[in-house]
């Protein structure tokens, strides 16, 4: 059977990451491969890491917060280790729906694409919140204008990779604008995007996390940085 | 003079490369020059058509100081760089 490593960035998640972890649990039972649930703990604080341990997931820990970018790269690092057939990257703040994790699945399973990025702004029904939408048309022009990929959301932390991806990708960013260098990265190794609607579930908790807006600043200084390294 | 001094204290003790070493010793010397004989840098300023030859000294450092700073912007990026693959190493070993 093939192998899908589920990846959870969290940072101090330990208020809800229990009932995440429990929800995801039931809901790969469906899915026709094994999964490994993957909580990449980015020098969090808290309990995070003993709550992710007792719920039965591999824990990586970084002994000091890297950022978000740096989660992700050490999460595709253990996928390419294992060696794992798809690799997919979920929100451990409770903002995605296990449900959708077959959606993301399918086109890699089907082999249509080698990268498929969760779309919130493609479901119509699901109601992004007016600052967070123009925030994220500012970050999709952003992508679109440093490396010529049109994407509907490229803020979105719910990512699906085959095993073509996760060889080729290599992350260089470290904080938040690792969303847009997955782009980069996609356009550089000529990987096959495509997109499928995600539900999102905004609580007052997942909120509070995330790209802020008025962090576009300092992204886009870190990305003219990363293209000159 | 005092600078120079500072300059070979440090390649003494093994602190600055020898690449670095001649970099700043250069720019103390011409410094020097500079200040001995100043009629230097104003044929510089004839030359590029500036007014002043202090006026050349400025701008030239000026330039050389953004240089700097980017490289250094460059180093700090490289050196967090390090830190996160350093992490990462700790974290995949079990």
């Amino acid at each position: 059977m093939q192998q899908l490593v589920l990846i959870l960035p969290a940072l101090n998640e330990a208020e809800v990451l229990a009932g995440v972890l429990a929800r995801l649990k039931a809901g790969i039972k469906k899915l026709p491969l094994t999964t490994e649930l993957v909580v990449v703990n980015d020098g969090s604080t808290d309990q995070t890491a003993v709550i992710a341990g007792k719920a039965g997931a591999t824990v990586l820990t970084h002994l000091i917060n890297r950022g978000l970018g740096a989660a992700l790269g050490t999460g595709l690092a253990y996928a390419k280790k294992q060696p794992a057939d798809f690799a997919i990257t979920f929100d451990s703040d409770g903002q995605h729906d296990p449900a959708d994790i077959g959606k993301v699945l399918s086109p890699l399973f089907k082999n249509r694409a080698d990268v498929v990025i969760g779309s919130r702004s493609l479901n119509r029904k699901s109601k992004m919140p007016f600052l967070r939408r123009v925030n994220n048309q500012a970050f999709n022009v952003l992508t679109w204008f440093f490396f010529g990929k049109t994407t509907t959301d490229s803020l979105s932390g719910f990512r699906g990779f085959n095993r073509r991806a996760i060889k080729s990708i290599n992350l260089k960013t470290e904080r938040m604008e690792v969303s847009n260098e997955f782009f980069a990265e996609i356009k550089r190794h000529r990987l096959r995007l495509e997109e499928v609607p995600i539900k999102v579930i905004y609580t007052p908790y997942s909120m509070r996390k995330g790209v802020q807006p008025g962090n576009i600043f300092a992204i886009i200084f870190r990305l003219v940085l990363r293209l000159l390294r | 003079m005092f600078a120079v001094s500072r300059v070979l204290l440090r390649l003494k003790d093994g602190t600055l490369a020898l690449n670095n070493f001649i970099f700043w010793s250069g720019l103390f010397i011409l410094a020097l020059i500079g200040v001995i004989r100043p009629e230097l840098t104003s044929l510089a300023a004839d030359k590029l058509g500036i007014n002043r030859g202090s006026d050349v000294v400025v701008y030239a450092s000026i330039l050389l100081m953004f240089y700097l700073i980017f490289r250094t912007n460059i180093l700090l990026e490289n050196l967090r760089h390090d830190l996160t693959e350093l992490v990462r190493k700790l974290a995949l070993k079990k």
